[in-house]
């Protein structure tokens, strides 16, 4: 009880995961101030904005909105990445090997942020909000299938098997799954889903600063609002090391391989952090179109280019 | 309307810098009807300017706009000078085009950085605005000011540009030649930005003519209008140049014209410095030592579109009347035909497409009685009964 508490909370869950992913986030503001020609915040800027809403800022709440659905909404959210994140670094540390069908029960846990943002979104009554929410459920209609048949696509490359660290050993033992055609296509596929489930442009429609001021997070503030960046940092640092896992045989730490997992999670957010800097924000309708069309027919392709052993 | 909801846009909001308020009245995503309020801002700049010397005015009008600070005392010259009958010197028509063409360059900038924005596009923006900072630096060494650049006066300008400046004008437009040809390349041809700009906010030639829409907004529907070229002023009509215009009407082809004009200020502004080299240096004012009893009006063309001034004197050293119009006061009124049908995301950024100023547009009315011809409200009934709304609605909300 007390190891699993352990493992939750602190290594490789609610502390480690939140800490790296303050630091990614930090990454990702540098490279976009970079692209941006500005400086860039400091190191532990992440880390000052989490505290000043944790401690110093009070929590305002909507008059009319439903209040304890409100502020429940973003710790299940949290919850859920913080579970996501046990179960996804555990088997990538060699701490266990997991369960079988672990993965399943990833891509299940990896949707409850995105859920949790909408009811809190809907229950803080504020018409922007339901915007935003609107939007987010849209978005999730969309990229989910998406997401899951990346899932199907990666577990049939792995000859099937539904435990993570049997899709990480198999990269280990042969190349990783990157080295192929359908791998690249995969990895393209991820990254796209990546960014919607960041919010990240093109994707932050149900945010949207410039045209509903933040969405469903508008009425957010305080101490509610630290847990939610708190969730986006965890999931900024469990989405690209999903993808190592699944695509470039995952971590190995011994020796030098702890520089190369580094590397892997870096490269996997600079491409995110690049594709967020060189494109506009798209419409809902488009973003559909776009998973719905373009990123199902790729994920396909890929299933085919797998059975044909490319 | 029951299933409509107001989406608000103001009286604060990440999408206008200044005060205002849209209601967007929706269905689901779609804007079904739009109305809005300005009038957050009002300073009395008119009432103010019968109060000042008509030298002390062009530093009033100045201020009217923080954007295209330029514009209004450009117009306001033009009309000072239709009254006292003087035709400044051709030296000072060429530094006037010169600030005038350099303020419409960093103003297109800011609009498309702030365009880009509106779209998510941050990398653009902050682009677009390191882009402007040169021409900024430009305007700190003619003028001493980054902005409100108090160059202008009735007769001429207050300040030369020689020597080193021009050399400096002429590396900076070289510089920015490159430039536009990088922005223009990375908002032209990229496809996402056409998704989001294309067949958005579209305004027809008969829309921009009934709404009497000028500048970009009625140039960017192929109406071709432009104050430089239909009513000279300054140096506009020494120099080779021409008008942009583009038929679709959307906010893409708002931001090609912007673009495209940006080229032509350029152009403007290197053969007004060639003008330069040639005139005598010093030559910048004719002295007016007296106003006569007139009226008279003055156009300019500003960033955004006309900008019309007219005066009213009497003999005396200050307006007794001034009246201003600027761009966005007519520009604004478009909204109802590009944003009505359109989703919130479609309507926010064709609501930035106008590059609408609000400051520059905000009025006041007074209400009189027919027949009395008496006022019915004053001033301070207006502020007594502004409080008695505020009391009311902070009992409404008890």
């Amino acid at each position: 009880m007390a190891e699993t508490l352990f493992y939750f909370l602190v290594y490789p869950g609610l502390l480690f995961a939140g800490v790296v992913g303050g630091l990614l986030s930090w990454f990702d503001r540098k490279v976009t101030a970079q692209v941006q020609f500005r400086k860039g915040p400091p190191l532990l800027q992440p880390f000052y904005d989490f505290l000043k809403l944790l401690l110093v800022k009070e929590t305002i709440l909507p008059a009319r909105g439903a209040k304890i659905t409100f502020l429940i909404a973003p710790v299940l959210g949290l919850f859920g990445a913080t579970t996501a994140a046990s179960f996804i670094l555990l088997p990538m540390f060699n701490i266990n090997i997991g369960f079988e069908g672990d993965v399943m029960v990833i891509f299940y846990l990896l949707t409850i942020p995105s859920l949790m943002y909408i009811i809190g979104a809907l229950a803080s009554g504020n018409p922007l909000a339901s915007v935003g929410a609107s939007r987010e459920i849209k978005l999730i209609v969309s990229y989910e299938l998406t997401f899951l048949l990346f899932f199907a696509a990666v577990i049939l490359k792995a000859d099937q098997a539904m435990r993570m660290s049997q899709i990480i050993q198999i990269q280990a033992q042969a190349t990783p799954f990157i080295g192929s055609i359908s791998g690249v296509l995969l990895l393209i596929v991820g990254l796209f889903c990546t960014q919607a489930k960041l919010g990240m442009v093109p994707f932050d429609i149900a945010e949207a600063e410039t045209e509903i001021s933040e969405g469903s997070f508008i009425e957010y503030s305080g101490t509610v609002y630290a847990m939610v960046k708190l969730t986006k940092y965890i999931m900024l640092f469990i989405l690209p090391a999903l993808m190592v896992a699944f695509l470039m045989s995952g971590f190995n730490l011994e020796g030098t391989g702890i520089v190369w997992a580094i590397l892997k999670v870096l490269a996997v957010v600079l491409l995110l952090t690049l594709i967020r800097n060189t494109n506009p924000r798209l419409k809902v309708k488009q973003a559909m179109r776009f998973f719905l069309i373009g990123m199902n027919a790729l994920v396909i392709i890929a299933i085919v280019l797998t059975y044909l052993g490319l | 309307m029951a299933n409509q909801k107001i989406i608000p846009v103001g009286p604060y909001h990440p999408l206008q810098e200044e005060p205002e308020l849209f209601k967007l009245y929706c269905e689901g995503e779609t804007v079904r009807d739009i109305k809005w309020e300005t009038g957050y801002n009002h300073r009395g700049i008119e009432k103010l300017s019968e109060s000042k010397t008509f030298e002390q005015v062009f530093f009033l009008v100045e201020r009217i706009c923080g954007i295209c600070s330029t514009s209004h005392p450009f117009a306001f010259a033009n009309c000072m000078e239709e009254i006292a009958q003087v035709e400044p010197p051709d030296r000072a028509k060429y530094i006037r085009s010169i600030v005038g063409e350099l303020e419409r360059l960093h103003s297109h900038y800011l609009w498309l950085g702030l365009a880009g924005h509106f779209l998510g596009y941050n990398t653009v923006w902050m682009w677009a605005w390191k882009y402007r900072e040169p021409i900024l630096d430009l305007f700190e060494i003619i003028s001493g000011n980054r902005n409100s650049y108090a160059m202008f006066k009735i007769g001429g300008v207050r300040r030369d540009v020689t020597g080193d400046q021009i050399a400096l004008a002429r590396k900076t437009m070289s510089d920015l030649k490159k430039k536009n040809d990088l922005l223009t390349g990375a908002v032209m041809d990229d496809p996402v930005i056409h998704a989001r700009t294309k067949g958005v906010g579209v305004l027809t030639r008969e829309d921009v003519m009934d709404y009497a829409a000028v500048g970009p907004t009625a140039r960017a529907s192929g109406w071709d209008i432009d104050v430089r070229r239909d009513d000279p002023y300054a140096a506009y009509d020494m120099v080779e140049w021409k008008v942009i215009t583009a038929p679709e009407g959307d906010v893409f082809a708002k931001a090609q014209v912007r673009l495209l004009e940006n080229y032509e200020s350029i152009k403007i502004i290197e053969q007004c410095l060639d003008g330069l080299e040639k005139e005598p240096e010093g030559d910048t004012e004719v002295k007016v030592r007296e106003i006569p009893e007139g009226i008279g009006t003055g156009r300019a063309e500003a960033p955004r579109g006309e900008v019309f001034h007219f005066v009213k004197t009497d003999g005396s050293n200050s307006p007794v009347r001034h009246k201003i119009r600027a761009p966005s006061y007519v520009n604004i009124a478009t909204f109802r035909k590009s944003c009505v049908g359109q989703t919130i995301s479609d309507a926010t950024i064709s609501l930035a497409a106008v590059d609408p100023c609000y400051c520059c547009t905000e009025r006041m009315a007074f209400a009189y009685d027919w027949h009395t011809g008496r006022k019915i409200y004053d001033g301070n009934q207006l502020v007594e009964l502004s409080k008695q709304k505020t009391q009311q609605i902070i009992k409404n909300n008890a």
